[in-house]
């Protein structure tokens, strides 16, 4: 086992990828020399030439679109998007051209490509640079949708995408960059759609991923001082789902609190929600199920004003408290 | 400035069969549109469709002077470039009526008309889309240092405005990729006309600040269009990067179905009729000795009889079963 920060690990997955496939290669903006906003393919340019680690004009429907036609010819693109904000930018090719050409042509083509963006707040730039989007990403049938929350899970799960034959979107978290976890030495790859139940609990689930599976993490320590069992499911990978590990886990514990970054209103949360009231686990529920993500504005600048927008530690345990 | 770069002019000399095969396609496009167009008026095509009569010689001359390996996007007015690529009119016949035997399954309809199996990346309905996916195409040949290959992407007048093909344009030029662009102008998007949203309506000066040669031609005139696309395309597949040629027709028929052509008049309508390419491609061929009115005659008919067979073939298949539904979302 070596010690990876996530930034480093996801590094590792696409330099392995890179050196195990020749039709791997990456595009986005400034990911040579200067290694990408985040510094994510340090060393890559050195490793793999300007042929292979592609600095793009910043003109994200060229490059996108470029990559689903590259794809579309064969290869095997990766491209970063600097913020996940900038999906945006290119979202026609993101929703309308990626997920459709094979369902639209007949099933005779495959667009197998991975979109590398930083997702998520805390890093007080504001409104247009800290959005977490995911569930419109879930919304268009033929994408998939992944969004790892530890180093570990990072590496498995880009490998698998990489090597997946459909447009992956792969959200990072930003300010889980310098994160640090465990790696095996030995290679290793993570199925899509499979959730990791993070802690085991009786009194309740918290259903997450992205960053707020580390702060469910810290709540579920400090409700465990005062006797309060909570267990913390990953999803991982929000399209596809892993239904039944969430049913699994509200059949056992009989509460659910669902927990993410992005605006509570219309978020992911209510997909999950309905998945549980749909379910035979809505036989089991001892309280509502409870949603607890942002609040319905523009994520602002100021620093307090930023923090109390998202769920804090704090937020999930006042939650977890009000539904015991 | 204009690039100082240009194709070279080598005479490119059409062969008698090569000149068959123009007429033979153009005469396919224009009876598969006419009887597209025909089977909407009964009623016994579901959606909508955009049909390109008038535009023949771009379709037909474009692809002729391409080879079989070439990536081609096409647009939304594209079944004349299906056909020209390839496409078989049976299945494709059977996409406009919806069957399980359409080239599409019936899931995509005249909109989405594609086989990437010939390297026909098809009809796209968002405009400017294929141009920076043909790009990726493109770059994919330039990965492989595949020889003798380029990507050609058909765009309209309107699309030359998007945002997208700008940027297609840039990212081919930077990387120096082999791209053709082929922009066929036929004065109106949808039903504004080009001096309403262009300034300078000389759709060629596009390619000056990306130093790419370009070449503004009749494009009703398929053997001018031939024989500038020969040329662009030993340049573009020369890696001397990509390259843009502007046809210049007229679509004599609506925008879709539901036009009532209230934005132009019946005498520009007219006028066009008269410049048809079909009309002019005969009368060349007749006066040049190259073929006969009869032997030409003989060719239309079995053009239209080949339509017939294919709306024949097409009405005889079954709809896609519903458990097919869900097939083909993912890989």
């Amino acid at each position: 086992m070596k010690e990876l920060t996530y930034a480093q690990a996801i590094n590792e997955a696409m330099c392995e990828e890179m050196e195990r496939d020749a039709n791997v290669f990456m595009m986005g903006e400034d990911i040579a020399e200067y290694c990408g906003a985040f510094g994510v393919s340090r060393g890559m340019l050195e490793k793999f030439g300007k042929d292979r680690i592609m600095n793009t004009p910043i003109a994200e429907q060229s490059y996108v679109g470029a990559a689903i036609g590259a794809a579309m010819a064969g290869m095997r693109p990766i491209v970063e998007l600097m913020f996940s904000d900038f999906m945006c930018v290119c979202f026609d090719e993101l929703v309308n051209e990626a997920p459709k050409m094979r369902f639209m042509f007949g099933g005779k083509v495959k667009v197998p490509m991975v979109m590398r963006t930083a997702a998520g707040a805390g890093t007080g730039a504001a409104a247009q640079h800290s959005q977490s989007l995911e569930a419109c990403l879930t919304h268009f049938p033929g994408l998939k949708v992944v969004i790892p929350s530890t180093p570990y899970d990072a590496k498995g799960l880009l490998k698998t995408a990489i090597r997946d034959d459909n447009p992956v979107m792969f959200l990072e978290q930003k300010t889980l960059y310098r994160t640090k976890g465990m790696i095996p030495e030995e290679e290793y790859t993570i199925p899509l759609g499979v959730a990791d139940v993070k802690r085991e609990g009786s009194d309740l689930s918290i259903i997450t991923y992205g960053r707020m599976v580390q702060m469910s993490l810290q709540a579920a320590d400090k409700l465990a001082e005062d006797g309060i069992h909570v267990e913390v499911v990953d999803l991982r990978s929000l399209l596809p789902l892993d239904r039944e590990s969430i049913i699994r886990s509200v059949k056992k514990t009989h509460r659910a609190l669902i927990v993410h970054e992005a605006v509570q209103f219309g978020g992911f949360g209510g997909e999950v929600a309905g998945q549980i009231a749909d379910s035979e686990a809505f036989y089991y529920l001892d309280a509502p199920i409870r949603r607890l993500g942002a609040l319905s504005c523009p994520i602002p600048f100021n620093p307090n004003l930023e923090r109390e927008t998202f769920p804090t530690v704090e937020k999930i345990i006042t939650q977890v408290k009000s539904l015991l | 400035m204009s690039s100082t770069k240009k194709p070279s002019a080598e005479a490119v000399v059409p062969s008698k069969e090569l000149m068959a095969t123009l007429w033979r396609n153009m005469n396919l496009a224009r009876c598969f549109e006419e009887r597209v167009q025909w089977l909407f008026s009964k009623g016994l095509v579901h959606g909508t469709t955009h049909l390109g009569i008038g535009e023949e010689a771009t379709g037909s001359g474009t692809i002729a002077a391409l080879k079989p390996q070439d990536y081609v996007f096409g647009t939304h007015r594209g079944h004349g470039q299906a056909i020209a690529k390839g496409i078989d009119v049976n299945h494709m016949m059977a996409e406009i009526l919806a069957r399980s035997t359409g080239v599409c399954k019936g899931k995509g309809g005249s909109m989405h008309i594609a086989d990437p199996d010939i390297h026909y990346f098809g009809a796209d309905g968002i405009l400017g889309a294929s141009a920076v996916m043909c790009v990726g195409t493109a770059l994919a040949i330039h990965k492989r240092k595949e020889q003798d290959r380029i990507s050609v992407v058909f765009f309209g007048d309107g699309t030359s405005n998007e945002g997208a093909t700008w940027e297609a344009m840039n990212l081919a030029s930077i990387w120096q990729l082999p791209v053709l662009f082929v922009c066929v102008n036929n004065t109106y998007g949808m039903s504004t006309p080009i001096a309403d949203v262009m300034r300078d309506t000389d759709i060629s000066k596009r390619a000056y600040p990306f130093d790419m040669p370009s070449k503004s031609i009749d494009g009703n005139n398929v053997l001018e269009v031939y024989k500038t696309i020969a040329e662009a395309r030993a340049y573009v597949s020369g890696g001397n990067g990509p390259m843009l040629v502007v046809e210049n027709t007229y679509r004599i028929s609506g925008h879709s179905k539901s036009d009532g052509n209230l934005y132009r008049t019946k005498e520009e309508i007219a006028a066009w009729k008269e410049k048809c390419p079909i009309k002019a491609f005969r009368k060349y061929l007749v006066e040049n000795g190259i073929f006969t009115e009869v032997e030409l005659d003989a060719a239309a008919q079995d053009a239209s009889d080949t339509i017939s067979a294919a709306e024949a073939y097409a009405k005889s298949c079954p709809e896609p079963s519903i458990d097919d539904l869900l097939s083909d979302v993912y890989a």
